[in-house]
């Protein structure tokens, strides 16, 4: 049984995020920590906005905040989002990584050893690297790897660079995604 | 594969308890207490100090913090981050010139401690804040951190002037009254914060962790440090702050830092919720 699944995604995330969060069943239970690219200046108007579109409960991650079923975290703009190993979240203000803050590698890396096997990590579409070092993570650890389908991919540079690494270990269009997760995660 | 899994597992464990032994060594060695700030940060900082070093495990990182005083200064570079900005959260000092200034006017000698100053762009901006606010003679202000290598640039007030752009639109979103430009000269690729700043700042080393009260302060401003402390530190260094407190004085924290989780909040009334400003109740 998978215990939460890690979403990295950049350019074009905020189409790609929603097609996938949307597309979940009411029933979904698996918690969804994401990591969108966004500018330093804006607001948690992602979780807002994703959180009106679903039955799932969209928020902004905060510190210390324990991981809960059925729940949707998003990063806060300018703050690195990290797992820690008794299922909680935290927060950084450290330098950017692969230019970005957040980051999906620092949120990939942490959460590898939080959950071990029992991760899922799925890359979007975005026009740079960040990701493809946290996909080796989470497969080091024994946890599943997914790429959006580059070709469904607004941006397919960061997927792509998912799958140079060969570590991933399905690759999925956008549109069937959710219907991958699902049958992945809820027990038949 | 299961084989592979367990292997994974085993390295993670392994990597836990290296993990506490360095930082019991760390503090008997040098004195400073990682113990309890947040370990996935603490363990991914590591990790890539090890990456980054060639070496191939904690144990060996810790063989050379242990008997290499110079490579401590690194370790403790990646595990205190120092990253700062003037004017971070423009909002932050704007509430403060709206809310908190104008009672802190009504003192006739008034203490700030910012806690966890790191290379000091931070008390500077305050520093300004109050001088726009007439209050700058008669404050006293303490900046304190536990890394000595930031408190000496802290002490120069000098920053590259690559980020004086951002500097300038957060000092104007803060609500300052003059052109942020009068308070600096620029020498190549620098800028000299102006010496009158300095004047009523005393820069000095201090741990939140290990260290007690030093002062007895109207406001403090500890903003993007309690963030790396579990619940139980978090606990101990906002008691401090409030046996610090003079009564009715102001708490202001990071934005993403909550008083309302903490032991100590009953003793407070929020002054702004969004901004993280905080007063202690008067009884
Ligand atoms: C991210 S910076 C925050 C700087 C500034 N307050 C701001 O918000 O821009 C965190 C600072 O806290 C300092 N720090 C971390 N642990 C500390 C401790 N136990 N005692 C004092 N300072 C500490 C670090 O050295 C670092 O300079």
């Amino acid at each position: 049984m998978y215990q939460a699944i890690v979403i990295g995604s950049s350019a074009g995330g905020l189409h790609a995020v929603k097609t996938v969060i949307t597309g979940l069943p009411q029933t979904f239970q698996t918690p969804i920590l994401i990591v969108q690219h966004l500018s330093p200046h804006s607001d948690n108007f992602m979780a807002r906005y994703l959180n009106q579109l679903t039955h799932l409960q969209v928020k902004e991650a905060d510190e210390k905040e324990p991981v809960r079923p059925g729940h949707v975290y998003i990063a806060p703009p300018n703050f690195h989002l990290l797992v820690e190993e008794d299922y909680s979240l935290s927060l950084s203000v450290e330098e950017k990584v692969n230019y970005a803050r957040p980051s999906i590698d620092v949120l990939f890396e942490t959460a590898a050893m939080a959950y071990g096997p029992r991760l899922i990590g799925l890359l979007l579409t975005g026009a740079n690297n960040d990701g493809a070092r946290g996909i080796e993570s989470i497969k080091a650890a024994g946890g599943t790897t997914i790429a959006q389908d580059p070709k469904t991919a607004e941006s397919p540079i960061m997927p792509l660079a998912a799958i140079a690494t060969g570590k991933v270990d399905h690759t999925v269009p956008l549109e069937e995604l959710a219907d991958f997760l699902t049958k992945i995660c809820v027990k038949p | 594969m299961y084989n592979n899994i367990n292997e994974d597992n085993n390295l993670n464990l392994v990597q836990n308890i290296e993990t506490e032994a360095l930082l019991n060594a760390i503090y008997q060695r040098y004195g400073y207490d990682f113990r309890d700030y947040n370990k996935a940060h603490v363990k991914r900082r590591i990790l890539h100090r090890v990456a980054h070093t060639g070496l191939k495990s904690i144990s060996q990182l810790m063989h050379k913090v242990l008997h290499e005083d110079q490579f401590f200064d690194l370790i403790l570079r990646d595990l205190s981050i120092n990253v700062t900005e003037m004017y971070r959260d423009p909002s932050f000092y704007a509430v403060m010139r709206k809310e908190v200034i104008p009672i802190l006017k009504t003192y006739p000698y008034l203490k700030v401690w910012h806690a966890g100053c790191a290379t000091g762009e931070e008390v500077y901006s305050f520093a300004i804040l109050l001088q726009e606010e007439g209050l700058y003679e008669r404050t006293q202000l303490y900046a304190t951190d536990f890394n000595p290598l930031v408190l000496d640039t802290a002490k120069k007030g000098i920053y590259p002037i690559n980020r004086i752009k951002d500097y300038t639109t957060n000092y104007q979103m803060s609500g300052g009254i003059n052109s942020f430009s009068d308070y600096y000269v620029a020498r190549y690729d620098s800028v000299i914060l102006d010496q009158s700043l300095k004047k009523n700042i005393v820069f000095a080393e201090h741990n939140l962790v290990t260290d007690s009260v030093f002062a007895e302060t109207n406001l403090i401003i500890c903003r993007n440090v309690l963030i790396y402390f579990n619940k139980e530190l978090q606990n101990r260094v906002v008691k401090l702050f409030t046996d610090s407190l003079v009564k009715g004085g102001y708490l202001g924290l990071g934005s993403k830092e909550n008083l309302m989780f903490t032991e100590v909040f009953d003793q407070y009334q929020v002054v702004d919720g969004k901004e993280k400003v905080y007063k202690k109740k008067v009884v």
